[in-house]
């Protein structure tokens, strides 16, 4: 039998909304009925769960074919929590970026920056038995979109995680402290609340970094979750406040 | 002593270029050498001005039939140049109803969609439902949607025997039932 306790509902805030205007693309994809509301059943309670053997890790992004990527090397290393603050173990991030000139190696990709055949987009990464993660890459670097004049994305990092059951899936970015762009990004400024924007970005940490070899970045992930205890009397408690 | 309550990770879109993470072949749930009852799904996605959703990451979750060494439930597809996705899996059976629900009656087959794509900040949550399952009069899912016309753009038509196909519309007229969680 599946625990089918309700997830906890989200902060008010803390998250973007579907309509974010300063973001163009929205515009014409985001819903406009009401979410419908469903109870946790085994279909949201339950996920897709990914073992190494058939889903193989890659993390090192700054080697292809013996060759080097060019850029500043980094470090990444974090935990995943869910929102108890326990770990979440043996879960699958997957992560995708740019090169260090703010070019991915991707057909849609038109900006007129070099390609490095020797830098690998994207990468997997499964936490260990404490929730912590941690893989090798190069900073990457920002780029034009066509949001608004002179738009430019800041650097960052795209992450996908799946945790423990349908309703944790979640994709994010992870910036970097310090970017002068962030002031101006409207994917970043679409999150309401400035604490929960700030959480994506991550801390450069000199106790991670390798001396003589690369820069550590540390960023931490919260998945959603739910009450810790099963209710036992039979009631719906899913619209409650917490 | 008080310790902070950690606050969920905030959402940010998939952007266009999440290509790059695999997904050729993940949209055959049997690629594992799973067996049995096999199904196709295909669909396709639209916006707000009936133009085709050709960069979404659409993504397949079934609990049932159960996880196994040969099927995990689980998979990716890619909308193409005219938004189309499609799925091979095999055929979902009803499974337990839902915490709390008048007899706690049994959920129809149906599978748990994700839809992620450039232009959204969030992924979008819904299902597909299979026509003629007799179980959708009673469906606890089903029957939070009062609108018939609604419910509908939930449930897949059958296009041949073990093939069903469903339109999804993220915005508009006609637009897809997509669920809170
Ligand atoms: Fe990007």
């Amino acid at each position: 039998m599946s625990d089918l306790t309700p997830y906890r509902p989200l902060v008010g805030g803390t998250q973007p909304p579907y309509d974010a205007g300063i973001y163009g693309s929205t515009k014409l994809r985001a819903p406009k009925q009401a979410l419908v509301q469903v109870p946790t059943s085994i279909t949201e309670a339950t996920g897709p769960q990914f073992s190494e053997s058939r889903y193989p890790s890659v993390i090192d992004l700054t080697k292809v074919n013996g060759g080097e990527a060019q850029g500043q090397r980094i470090v990444v290393e974090g935990r995943v929590l869910d929102e108890n603050g326990r770990p979440v173990p043996h879960t699958m991030i997957e992560i995708w970026q740019a090169n260090s000139t703010g070019r991915y190696h991707h057909p849609g990709d038109q900006h007129d920056a070099p390609l490095d055949p020797y830098f690998q987009g994207a990468g997997r990464v499964f936490t260990d038995s404490e929730g912590r993660y941690r893989y090798t890459s190069i900073k990457p670097g920002a780029y034009p979109w066509r949001n608004h004049h002179n738009a430019w994305r800041p650097n960052h990092i795209h992450y996908s995680l799946f945790g423990p059951g349908f309703g944790t899936r979640v994709i994010t970015q992870m910036y970097f402290e310090g970017d002068p762009l962030l002031k101006l990004d409207p994917i970043f400024h679409s999150i309401p609340d400035e604490a929960a924007r700030n959480r994506l970005i991550a801390d450069f940490d000199i106790d991670l970094t390798v001396p003589e070899w690369a820069l550590g970045y540390r960023f931490d992930i919260v998945l959603r979750g739910r009450d810790a205890t099963p209710f036992e009397d039979g009631n719906d408690h899913s619209h409650e406040g917490h | 002593m008080t310790l902070a309550t950690p606050i969920a990770t905030a959402s940010q879109t998939i952007g266009p270029y999440w290509h790059l993470l695999p997904y050729k072949g993940w949209n055959d749930l049997t690629r594992f050498g799973a067996t049995g009852d096999v199904i196709t799904i295909t669909g396709r996605i639209v916006d707000g001005a009936g133009d085709p959703v050709t960069d979404a990451c659409v993504e397949l979750w079934q609990p049932s039939p159960a996880a196994d060494a040969h099927f995990d439930g689980f998979g990716r597809c890619a909308s193409d140049a005219e938004g189309r996705f499609s799925f091979t899996t095999l055929r979902p059976g009803p499974v337990a109803g839902v915490h709390g629900a008048a007899g706690n009656v049994q959920q129809a087959p149906h599978v748990a969609i994700t839809i992620m794509a450039r232009g959204l900040m969030k992924a979008l949550a819904t299902r597909i439902y299979f026509e003629g399952d007799a179980g959708h009069d009673i469906d606890p899912v089903l029957n939070l949607i009062e609108d018939p016309a609604r419910r509908a753009t939930l449930i897949a038509k059958a296009t041949g025997p073990a093939a069903y196909h469903l339109d999804m519309v993220l915005q508009g007229a006609g637009e897809t039932v997509f669920f809170a969680i």
